[in-house]
């Protein structure tokens, strides 16, 4: 069954965390750090059920044990940036190198950090030094051997294509190779959330040509890449975990989401998930016998996003009336059957040691009062407002008219501006010439990774927001070794974004994901990761 | 000189459109240094005059540079994989449109006022008024997905099976050709009547030319001439790349890759698709004139 499965993978997910703690020396700050492992797997664990759960109403026909062989084709809306996993890419394109490539570390279903290419590490007491034992007879999908140096280079590399004022390249120090088994990474000042950094992908430092020739330690290895069509992977028999079930994995790239649609319905290909609540329909009353729906989250935190420097929205009663002004629900409601989680703060729920719950209803869908504080702060009659929206995004631009005709009814009269990509990132984004926007940001394990944007000179807080209080607030909380410590502080900064209604933050966005049911075993991850590795074919 | 002066225009019209290419290539959250080491990897950082000499110098001499928004990839080497796709999709359409509309607008002028001409007319009326993208969508859904004679999205590349590439092109060759056809009949159709109408056949009837031998020998010598005309136009529309036909059955042309890279702001690629189209055109008027003096000797003297 698959709900045993999922339960079963997360058993095996807390032993494995459980195991590399016993290999970790008896230094007092690696059981303060597995503890803190433990205790986020554990209370994650019960959301990943409830996933299952939620599949498993619609997961009739996969009654089936896994069997080994088989391939599947996932289908993609877009190509990918490339195939090098230290240049910057997108989120499609990590989701899809996930299965190629593993750090020292790699992320869980759970959202939490198992260790891949090392086999332990130890975390020194001030959080400055991280020591890694390499795993034993680990090798490259080529077949040659992991080795320290491999691990130097590949850490240099990734830091030295980042820049020299990336936030990676200026927290480490120096990669030290102590043993042919250990590597240290000494870090400039103290950082207790510098291992989920750590996955980076470890290559081969004799490649020299990463992006053409791709070499990773994943479960999957790279057979070739057409521009525009397609990557075909294959299961990589060096693989020092369980191996994948499938021999062969197709990721598809499809010009549009209504002609990759077709495919699926065609049987072209079995997987595509950001499904439109439409198409959930006609599959769910059409084709019932040939798909399963699984539905998980998108882990993105979806909002109207504000720009403190225009006028009216430079006072905080006017932001509070927009987040009283706009009926969450009804957006989700509309774009996905209100299946996502209604949020309050730039947090998602799925990082459940992080996330303070009490900011997703800290406005409740209310006109009068909105009505209210725009005449406490002098707009009685309203005033004009320009929604700038990426218009690619067929979601961002229905979520802005919804919104649009929300506010209309406290009297702000919105403007819609689509803007393309490419422009969205050069004006919006970096050149902060906008009133307002919808969009959606993702983040990884940490929870600076998600928050750090809001510290007044962050030179991606592109709302303008400044706050003493919260700059204090994010470097406590950097600072802090302590998990409970660190957590109390980042949801402190959660509610000083709520309450200063920062952004109209709306919701985490469910993603619907159509699975042939020739296959089962699709999981979600809380980062970018779509893993082929778990998925296998029904057998019948 | 078309050439040259599309070219610039092409890379003046890039400068004035907003959205910056080393930030659609780059992480949302790149460093100010990453993006400008790229922006100068990309010669971005470079007045217009010299990155449009630069450009023309080596497009001379047949390198289009490297593309923007996929590593290691040069256009060269991305033009060649789309080319043979949008080709083979060019020529199965033009010979539809060749094999099924001379024989139909001969058929319709012949018959012209009777039942099977009134039939022609009334169809081609309908098929004209019909997108090609819409086609290719009621095409996918009948013959893909109900009668499945094709799956939608599963192209075979030529090299890999030339046989199953082209039992995979016809339906969109078909969505592509079957407007043109229909244009090309009434076109084809008027223009031989209007060519009926001229004193030349009746004189040629009053010397007791049958009537069948005057059609032709002398009216559809006369008749294709505009005709020619049209097709060219729509020969070069095809080769351009059918980008909607292309992006309802998933091939990897021409056409698709022109939209992509000019929302990637792909520079080189567009500005070589664009060079290929308007070579394309300019060929093409070339071989037409070519062509006018076969058929009509009479140019030739004027010329």
């Amino acid at each position: 069954m698959k709900k045993k499965l999922v339960l079963f993978c997360a058993l095996a997910l807390l032993v494995s965390v459980a195991l590399g703690a016993c290999g970790q020396g008896s230094k007092s700050s690696d059981a303060q750090t597995n503890e803190s492992a433990s205790s986020e797997s554990s209370s994650s664990t019960d959301a990943d059920t409830d996933n299952a759960d939620a599949s498993m109403e619609s997961d009739t026909s996969s009654d089936s044990t896994p069997t080994t062989g088989g391939s599947v084709v996932l289908g993609m809306t877009q190509d990918l940036v490339s195939l090098d996993p230290h240049e910057s890419t997108d989120a499609g394109t990590r989701s899809v190198v996930f299965n190629m490539y593993e750090g020292l570390v790699k992320a869980t279903s759970d959202g939490d950090l198992e260790p891949a290419v090392a086999s332990s590490y130890v975390i020194s007491e001030d959080a400055t030094c991280y020591t890694f034992t390499l795993r034993e007879g680990i090798l490259f999908s080529d077949g040659t051997a992991v080795t320290v140096e491999d691990v130097k280079y590949s850490i240099e590399r990734y830091a030295q294509i980042q820049g020299e004022s990336s936030s990676f390249a200026t927290a480490v120090d120096s990669v030290v190779i102590d043993d042919e088994s250990t590597v240290s990474i000494w870090l400039t000042e103290a950082n207790s959330e510098f291992l989920a950094q750590l996955t980076v992908a470890i290559i081969p430092a004799s490649n020299d040509d990463p992006a053409g020739n791709p070499i990773g330690t994943g479960p999957f290895k790279y057979v070739s890449y057409s521009v525009g069509q397609n990557l075909i992977l294959e299961r990589n028999e060096y693989y020092w975990g369980d191996a994948a079930y499938l021999d062969q994995v197709e990721f598809k790239f499809i010009a549009d989401t209504e002609t990759a649609f077709t495919q699926l319905l065609a049987g072209t290909i079995d997987i595509l998930n950001y499904l439109t609540t439409s198409q959930v329909q006609t599959l769910e009353t059409q084709y019932s016998d040939q798909f399963n729906i699984v539905e998980g989250s998108m882990h993105l935190v979806h909002a109207l996003f504000l720009n403190h420097e225009y006028e009216p929205l430079s006072d905080v009663r006017v932001r509070q009336a927009l987040c009283y002004a706009v009926n969450r629900e009804e957006i989700n409601q509309f774009l996905f059957d209100g299946a996502s989680e209604i949020i309050g703060s730039h947090m998602i729920p799925a990082l459940t040691t992080w996330y303070e719950e009490s900011t997703a209803d800290m406005y409740t869908y209310d006109v009068e009062k909105a009505k209210e504080l725009l005449a406490e702060a002098g707009y009685a009659d309203g005033f004009d407002l320009t929604i700038s929206v990426p218009s690619s995004y067929s979601q961002h631009v229905d979520t802005a008219q919804i919104i649009a005709s929300q506010l209309e009814e406290v009297g702000i009269n919105v403007t819609i501006q689509e803007v393309e990509w490419t422009t969205w990132l050069s004006d919006v984004y970096k050149g902060r010439d906008y009133q307002a926007t919808v969009i959606s940001f993702d983040g990884d394990l940490n929870p600076s990774d998600w928050l750090a944007r809001y510290k007044s000179d962050a030179s991606n807080n592109f709302f303008n927001y400044s706050s003493e209080e919260y700059d204090a607030l994010l470097e406590q909380a950097l600072a802090a070794i302590d998990t409970d410590e660190k957590a109390d502080l980042y949801k402190q900064m959660q509610i000083n974004l709520a309450e200063n209604a920062v952004a109209v933050y709306i919701e985490d966005p469910a993603d619907f994901v159509a699975v042939s049911s020739d296959y089962a075993g699709y999981v979600f991850y809380p980062t970018s990761a779509w893993d082929m590795s778990t998925i296998y074919m029904v057998s019948k | 000189m078309t050439l040259l002066l599309i070219t610039l225009l092409t890379f003046a019209a890039f400068t004035v459109i907003p959205g910056d290419a080393a930030l659609s290539k780059l992480d949302m959250d790149a460093t100010e240094e990453q993006v400008e080491a790229l922006r100068e990897e990309m010669g971005l950082n470079d007045p217009l005059p010299v990155r449009y000499f630069q450009w023309l110098s080596s497009a001379l001499r047949g390198d289009f540079g490297d593309s923007y928004q996929y590593s290691n990839v040069t256009v060269a080497e991305l033009l060649a994989t789309r080319l043979p796709v949008t080709l083979i999709l060019a020529i199965l359409s033009l010979i539809l449109i060749l094999v099924i509309s001379l024989p139909l607008g001969i058929l319709s002028a012949m018959y012209a006022g009777k039942w099977l001409d009134t039939l022609i007319n009334q169809v081609s009326q309908v098929v004209m008024a019909v997108p090609s993208f819409f086609l290719g969508m009621l095409m996918t859904y009948v013959f893909g997905l109900v009668l499945k004679w094709f799956q939608p999205g599963a192209y075979i590349s030529p090299s890999e099976d030339f046989w199953g590439c082209i039992r995979y092109m016809i339906f969109p060759a078909i969505a592509v050709a079957l407007p043109k056809i229909a244009m090309v009949v009434k076109f084809l159709r008027n223009s031989i009547l209007s060519e009926l109408h001229q004193d030349y056949v009746r004189t040629a009837r009053n010397k007791g030319a049958r009537s069948f031998r005057v059609l032709y020998s002398h009216v559809l010598k006369n008749a294709l001439i505009p005709v020619i005309t049209f097709l060219a136009m729509v020969i070069a529309e095809i080769l351009a790349g059918s980008i909607v036909v292309e992006q309802v059955f998933g091939l990897p042309g021409m056409g698709r890759l022109l939209i992509t890279s000019i929302s990637a702001r792909d520079y080189p690629v567009v500005q070589a698709i664009v060079t290929y189209i308007t070579a394309v055109v300019v060929m093409i008027n070339f071989i037409v004139d070519i062509l006018y003096q076969f058929v009509d000797p009479r140019v030739r003297t004027e010329v």
